[in-house]
């Protein structure tokens, strides 16, 4: 399975993406493999605005038909920003994950060198390929 | 390696995601497990249920004997083309599966057990089954086809023919046909009309085709789960296993007490459990705010915890978290779940949440 991977945005191996912009503050959100794994996105629980967080601490929760999954801040800092559009729409991650289905934005100081580029996230996702269960992990029915 | 069943090829040819359940390669959707749910709602979607474990016994009268001991049920209730759903107990009364006992006249009995269960079930059967003298076969030989929706029998009109159709429509719920090497029970697990067809493993794909030809959408197992939650229907291994009795599952209903002489396996263990008061029910919640419940939360009534959620999901029709949840008996209609450390209004409703596409809870 393909999917679409920006040259343009920073990536963790958690499925997180980090858009770096200009006044010190980066957008954060989850990868077009990671929505396709989870499927049809239906409640996301998004941090409150000024709460800090530690780089990979779990912060948001996306929940699909299935299954609930953490997303993990890419990097330490405080949340100045957050999607209020998804408290309505969810599927706005499923739809747009690089745009509209951002999920917050973060004040950092912190520097982007633990972060991946898309070549070293295509890696990771092509190896997800092959173990699905790593993050979709539906819990299975009869 | 994973089982596959005969229509694992279609599946794959469709871009299914696939998933092992119980051993099985099965589609868990085929690009949107919510737009397949309203679509089972609203017009009709079609299942691969090949996976469940298909069991004929040949010879009506010892099966018949076999039968009234091994389930809870009572099949001398059935006749000749009625269809009846229960449970298979062990001495405790705990649930080793549910299944549905097909009576199909002169030519014995049909079980269709659960997929995953399939080696233990077996197992349990096999002996007892010997010692009532009835010889029994599994039929892998066929496939599992459900169509369920509100269209399912105006769509399958250009299928099975016209004639057909109007028999399966005169057909009462919990009814099977037999016709042109097709078995056609009146059945489901969706809470929607519709049917569940059997053709010899050899037809699966030519019908399958035939049914996707007639606008039928194919459906993942992932929609048949939301589905039948919202239909308020158990899922084995979840909602009851091996350590509950049927009277903490919601399923006293599948229990036949009369006649009070007909021995089966679990009744002693049952009517002790009824005689000292059923402990615990398996009710309907909904969730009063935004979110999803899930399998394994617990639920409380202020600071005690009265139970747990044993199925939960986001249900696509309501829109709206939902969940079956096994409880204290008596407890308050409002009471909270634990979700990540929060506890989240939840209100106790009558099952089921909805049929044939109708919206049952407020």
């Amino acid at each position: 399975m393909s999917s679409n991977i920006p040259s343009d945005l920073h990536y963790t191996e958690s499925h997180e993406w980090v858009r770096v912009h200009d006044d010190g503050t980066v957008t954060v959100g989850i990868t077009d493999h990671a929505q396709h794994l989870l499927g049809d996105l239906v409640f996301v629980e998004i941090p409150e605005v000024g709460r800090a967080v530690d780089a990979a601490e779990a912060c948001a929760v996306v929940e699909s038909v299935k299954a609930a999954s953490d997303i993990y801040s890419p990097l330490e800092g405080v949340i100045v920003e957050i999607n209020e559009a998804l408290a309505d729409s969810p599927e706005l991650i499923n739809e747009d994950p690089y745009g509209e289905g951002w999920i917050f934005r973060l004040k950092t100081t912190a520097a982007l060198d633990g972060l991946l580029d898309a070549v070293a996230y295509e890696a990771i996702a092509a190896a997800d390929d092959e173990d699905e269960a790593s993050l979709a992990n539906p819990k299975l029915i009869d | 390696m994973a089982k596959r069943t005969p229509l694992y090829a279609r599946h794959a040819a469709l871009g299914a995601k696939l998933v092992d359940f119980g051993g099985w390669d099965m589609p868990l959707h085929y690009g949107s497990q919510l737009q397949e749910h309203h679509q089972v709602r609203r017009a009709a979607g079609l299942f691969d249920v090949s996976h469940m474990t298909v069991v004929d016994f040949a010879d009506p009268a010892p099966t018949c004997a076999l039968l009234r001991y091994l389930l809870a049920n009572d099949v001398a209730r059935l006749y000749p083309g009625k269809a009846l759903y229960t449970s298979l107990l062990n001495d405790a009364g705990g649930v080793i599966d549910d299944l549905i006992v097909y009576d199909r006249g002169e030519q014995g009995y049909r079980l269709v057990l659960n997929a995953a269960t399939r080696d233990k079930d077996l197992a349990w059967i096999a002996p007892i089954a010997e010692r009532f003298g009835a010889g029994w076969r599994q039929r892998d030989d066929l496939a599992m086809l459900a169509v369920q929706g509100p269209e399912a029998f105006t769509w399958l009109e250009a299928v099975l023919g016209t004639a057909t159709v109007a028999a399966l429509r005169a057909l009462k719920p919990f009814h099977a046909l037999e016709t042109d090497g097709l078995f056609i029970a009146r059945t489901g697990y969706t809470g929607e009309d519709g049917v569940e067809i059997l053709p010899p493993a050899t037809q699966a794909s030519a019908l399958w085709d035939r049914i996707l030809a007639a606008g039928v959408a194919p459906c993942g197992l992932g929609a048949r789960d939301t589905l039948r939650l919202e239909a308020g229907m158990n899922l084995y291994g979840s909602d009851m296993d091996e350590t509950t009795t049927p009277l903490v599952s919601g399923l006293g209903w599948t229990v036949a007490w009369e006649p009070a002489d007909r021995e089966f396996i679990g009744r002693a263990a049952l009517e002790r459990q009824r005689a000292a008061g059923v402990p615990q029910v398996l009710i309907g919640l909904v969730l009063e705010e935004r979110g999803v419940l899930r399998s394994h939360q617990h639920v409380y009534d202020g600071d005690r915890e009265i139970g747990q959620i044993t199925s939960g999901a986001f249900s696509p029709t309501l829109n709206r978290g939902i969940a079956l949840a096994r409880v204290e008996a008596g407890s308050g209609e409002r009471c909270q779940v634990d979700i990540r450390g929060k506890r989240l209004p939840v209100r106790m409703v009558k099952l089921p949440f909805v049929r044939q596409g109708r919206v049952l809870v407020e």
